[in-house]
């Protein structure tokens, strides 16, 4: 005992003391230590020669992987869990930083909890086959989630999940965009965190209903996880039992403890939180005592990055169509202000951003911004000059946000907030309001499959389309498609819960924490301008021999989506608040808080595919706008209105988020590199100011785009940002990529 | 007041410091061969905006403004043939302390006394000229654009004389406005000014041809090439100067 304390008071040594060395209290141990920094970057240091080394074989690696087809070795035999593989290496001397998913880099672990079919399906697409023994117990002992919810699903899920009015639904891939508090492990120790975790297991009621049942079992696994936990690290060679004592073995403990989750969950968005203020204290420590410099400090920051930009996960093809690409949103977030107004910006907030040089651009990890206008000038100007050089960052509004999270939230996956450790959310894909206008337009019947999805209520017959009456049935069909969207949810993740829970990441949070019901809706500027058509032009239908209406005749002009004209952005506004509201009168799962998300990741192109013509004149299969950007080539008064457009949709009805991605060419943010530096934090201030929430910044010239179609190979670090995420240009889809080329690139000069 | 419009653009960076927002005025008398906004050039037409239109929505913009030291910049087209409503306009925009800058080529100045009380009215409510210098020799200016430039380099002495902050623009086609003669001949006048912050070349561009054809008129410029970059370092280097 006297020892474990000894260690305890080792690894504190020097910190500022609080409420965080009595209970788990990461964010008290964060504004105690912080060192703000308020300069510049002339103090970052180059890739040492080890980094340079081991990116050039991960270089290699990525080629071969590339040439191999988008896999380079899958494993077939072993069942993912914490413990199931023997350490990997990259280059063992070199590495500052280790551990992999499996026991060897780009090797891709077999995950079948999620379901047994995808997991086989990942692996025949690729030229694997799942080993037998396996695929027998997976599909004749051990039930999976993907099986858990088709039991349950009625036909009126199955009918909307296939017409894809509701798509995108984690109920045969893990629902991910849970952030553990991997900190935590850094700070405590794993001992700590299992004593914590009994006392409350301990703590819960003894009458055994269904809550408290789910509860102990739930402790108990996440008990188990964090001895796992910790043997993984002791095989690596590394006793994680205690808090870690330098910088180094704070990255190191914080990495297995994400390494864990990864091991465990092919979630979409395996997001890491708010991790480089909290580790810049560690390394200030070790720089005022001379045991680090900066290059050394520079280097463990490079190593980490290295570590998750190759997280890596078995997906099926049609994954990474909706998805583009292989995105695993290890989505990090940077900076913000505390609520005492001292920004969290440290050194190794600048130190994250310069691995965009030290190791070039990509898409992982997700980095993201949380801006505000009060942040310092030095950073606000770096951030701008790294998103002109690479655009590979994202930026949040930190000021809308902080009312509602604090000041120790994290994003999840693209623009999902929630406070670490604390709070965690149910995914929920997304609703396409578009289809749902065109139901109601039809009756309830798909206007592709002529199926009748939505409810029998009478179609309109009218020759033009009358706004009031369109209005009258669209509400009726949001009624259904909301209560069905909220249900189908539920059933979800009742069994994600019961056959593939997140041990680990909830082992690292509290043990009373806020769940949220996370639903989204996809189409909203084609909804919109489609409302705006039937209510300022004249609409008429051309109905087929069924009766219904598979294109739109528009007479007359009509305000559009993207002009910062209120007539338009009014109807974008009352259509999240009314939807939101319709979500909210239907129960949720676990008593989850209800929230949406105006996002489509990028799958914007596969609901778009599905979407017939709409009245808006978007013609059938072509791709709706991303997350709640206008549609393209819509916008006529230049980026700041389409910008203003978006601003306007209220973020406390919206709170899992608002996408919006803007590209701009390089010259037209100014001449010269400073003007266009200085613009476009400005831009970012104004953005803010007017209440917009998310941002992807991107900045370069279509030719780029179009030369990296033709010869991929010249650019195999092309970075753009999508829907809340960034993706490697070059493993687009053809489709993806013209949709990329074709969207608004505000251009005026 | 009400003034003729062509367009707005919400997020100029060019055209003046900071972010812009940008008022295209419709109509001018000039008819340059290089015009990238040929579609601005007839009188009375575009789309009719009163000034408390404009303000209205210049005032949602004003975060970015302040944010980036932007302001407005009236452009055109050439705004200064709306002298009433440039003036209405400005003086509005001073009112909510908005910075502004009017991109002009004097191409209509005159010294008429009804004019010149105008534009002195118009300085007042004016914190910068963008002032298109298209070519110093007045009979190759003739050819360029259609008019002379006596009157032009008359306004330029009008606002030295005034102390007006101005901004000289010079647009480069190669073949036509680089001779190193015609160059050094313009920085001669320049130097002759006392109100010159910044002196920027223009690099010719062939973005607008798209406009000419779909207003019918045949491009006088076909072929021209944009200048490669030695010929913009060379005119950079006489014209601009430190």
């Amino acid at each position: 005992m006297t020892q474990v304390l000894e260690n305890v008071v080792n690894a504190w040594q020097e910190f500022r003391g609080g409420k965080w060395k009595k209970e788990i209290d990461v964010r008290d141990f964060i504004l105690k230590n912080i060192t703000v920094y308020s300069g510049d970057e002339s103090f970052l240091a180059d890739a040492t020669n080890a980094t340079n080394v081991l990116w050039k074989q991960v270089m290699e690696l990525t080629k071969q992987e590339r040439e191999n087809g988008g896999v380079l070795d899958m494993d077939t035999k072993i069942v993912s869990t914490i413990t199931s593989h023997e350490p990997g290496y990259l280059n063992k001397g070199l590495e500052k930083i280790v551990g992999f998913q499996t026991d060897r880099p780009f090797k891709r672990s077999m995950q079948p909890f999620g379901g047994i079919r995808i997991a086989e399906q990942s692996c025949e697409s690729y030229g694997f086959k799942v080993d037998e023994e396996i695929s027998r117990i997976f599909w004749d002992w051990r039930k999976t989630h993907n099986q858990g919810v088709f039991d349950v699903y009625n036909e009126e899920m199955k009918a909307a999940r296939k017409s894809g009015v509701i798509t995108g639904l984690p109920d045969a891939y893990g629902r991910g965009r849970i952030i553990g508090d991997y900190r935590r492990v850094a700070l405590y120790g794993v001992d700590r965190l299992i004593e914590e975790k009994k006392n409350d297991l301990q703590l819960t009621s003894k009458t055994m209903s269904d809550d408290v049942i789910r509860l102990r079992e739930e402790l108990s696994e996440q008990i188990r996880s964090l001895m796992e936990l910790k043997q993984m690290a002791a095989a690596h060679g590394f006793d994680i039992s205690k808090p870690a004592t330098n910088a180094r073995e704070a990255f190191q403990w914080l990495y297995f403890a994400y390494l864990a989750a990864i091991k465990e969950q092919n979630g979409a968005a395996m997001s890491l939180g708010r991790t480089s203020t909290f580790l810049d204290i560690y390394i200030e420590r070790d720089l005022q005592n001379g045991a680090l410099t900066e290059e050394e400090a520079q280097e463990l920051v490079d190593h980490f990055v290295m570590k998750l930009r190759l997280v890596k996960f078995a997906r099926t093809p049609d994954y990474n169509e909706l998805f583009s690409g292989d995105p695993t949103w290890v989505t990090e977030s940077i900076g913000g202000i505390a609520l005492d107004g001292r920004p969290l910006v440290t050194k190794n907030s600048f130190r994250f951003l310069h691995t965009l040089d030290n190791l070039g651009p990509a898409p992982e990890p997700n980095l993201t911004v949380l801006w505000s206008p009060k942040l310092p000038e030095g950073f606000k100007n770096y951030c701008a000059k790294m998103s002109i050089k690479t655009s590979a960052i994202q930026y949040e509004n930190d000021e809308i946000m902080r009312p509602e999270f604090g000041d120790d939230y994290g994003i999840a996956c693209c623009v999902s907030a929630m406070r670490i450790g604390k709070q965690m959310q149910f995914f929920g894909a997304r609703a396409n309001l578009a289809k749902a206008l065109l139901y109601a337009i039809n009756g309830g019947k798909d206007e592709k499959s002529k199926a009748q999805v939505g409810p029998e209520f009478a179609p309109i017959t009218s020759e033009v389309l009358d706004y009031n009456e369109v209005m009258r049935k669209f509400d009726m069909t949001m009624e259904w498609l909301a209560e069905l969207y909220i249900n189908t949810l539920n059933v979800i993740h009742y069994m994600h819960d019961k056959y593939s829970y997140e041990r680990v990441e909830m082992a690292l949070h509290d043990t009373e924490i806020i769940r949220t019901m996370a639903t989204g809706i996809a189409g909203l500027s084609v909804v919109v301008d489609s409302l705006s058509a039937i209510k300022y032009a004249k609409v008429t239908p051309i109905r087929d021999e069924n009766g219904i209406a598979v294109d739109f005749e528009i007479e007359g002009d009509f305000p559009k989506y993207g002009n910062n004209d209120d007539r338009v952005d009014s109807i974008a506004v009352e259509l999240v608040e009314y939807f939101m509201k319709k979500l909210r009168k239907y129960k949720t799962y676990r008593n989850s808080v209800h929230t949406m998300s105006i996002l489509t990741i990028t799958s914007n192109v596969v609901y778009g595919n599905k979407t017939g013509n709409t009245p808006d004149g978007r013609r059938a299969g072509e791709p709706f706008a991303p997350g709640a950007n206008p549609m393209h080539g819509r916008d006529e008064k230049g980026a700041l209105a389409s910008l203003l457009s978006v601003a306007k949709l209220p973020y406390e009805q919206a709170l899992d988020g608002i996408s919006n991605t803007f590209s701009i060419i390089p010259k037209a943010l100014g001449k010269e590199e400073e003007t266009q530096i200085k613009n476009l934090a400005a831009l970012l201030d104004g953005y803010t100011e007017k209440e917009g929430h998310h941002l992807n910044i991107n900045v370069f010239n279509r030719d780029t785009l179009m030369d990296a179609m033709e010869h991929p190979e010249k650019y195999p670090q092309l970075t753009i940002r999508v829907s809340g995420y960034a993706v490697n240009f070059i493993k687009l889809t053809r489709e993806q990529q013209i949709d990329v080329v074709n969207r608004t690139m505000h251009a005026s000069m | 007041m009400k003034g003729h419009i062509h367009s707005i653009e919400t997020c100029g960076t060019v055209d003046g410091p900071g972010i812009r927002y940008i008022v295209f005025t419709q109509g001018c008398l000039l008819r340059c061969q290089y015009c990238h906004n040929a579609d601005t050039w007839e009188i009375g037409k575009g789309k009719s905006m009163t000034v408390e239109e404009i303000i209205d929505d210049l005032q949602s913009y004003i975060p970015f403004i302040e944010a980036s030291r932007g302001g407005i910049t009236v452009s055109g087209g050439e705004p200064l043939l709306q002298l009433d409503f440039l003036i209405a306009l400005l003086k509005k925009c001073k009112k909510i302390g908005v910075h502004t800058a009017i991109d002009t080529s004097g191409g209509c100045y005159t010294n008429e006394p009804v004019i010149q009380a105008k534009l002195d009215q118009l300085m007042e409510y004016t914190d910068l000229v963008l002032l298109d210098l298209k070519h110093i020799d007045p009979k190759r200016h003739q050819k360029l654009t259609g008019k002379p430039n006596e009157h032009i380099l008359q306004f330029a002495r009008y606002l030295s004389d005034k102390k007006k902050p101005v901004w000289i623009r010079h647009v480069l086609v190669p073949g036509i406005t680089d001779e190193e003669e015609d160059l050094r001949h313009l920085r001669a006048f320049i130097d002759t000014l006392k109100n010159v912050e910044k002196v920027e070349v223009l690099p010719y561009h062939q973005l607008g041809v798209y406009k000419w054809e779909q207003l019918g008129h045949k491009y006088p410029l076909k072929g021209v090439q944009p200048p490669a970059a030695e010929t913009i370092a060379f005119a950079n280097q006489i014209l601009v100067k430190n």
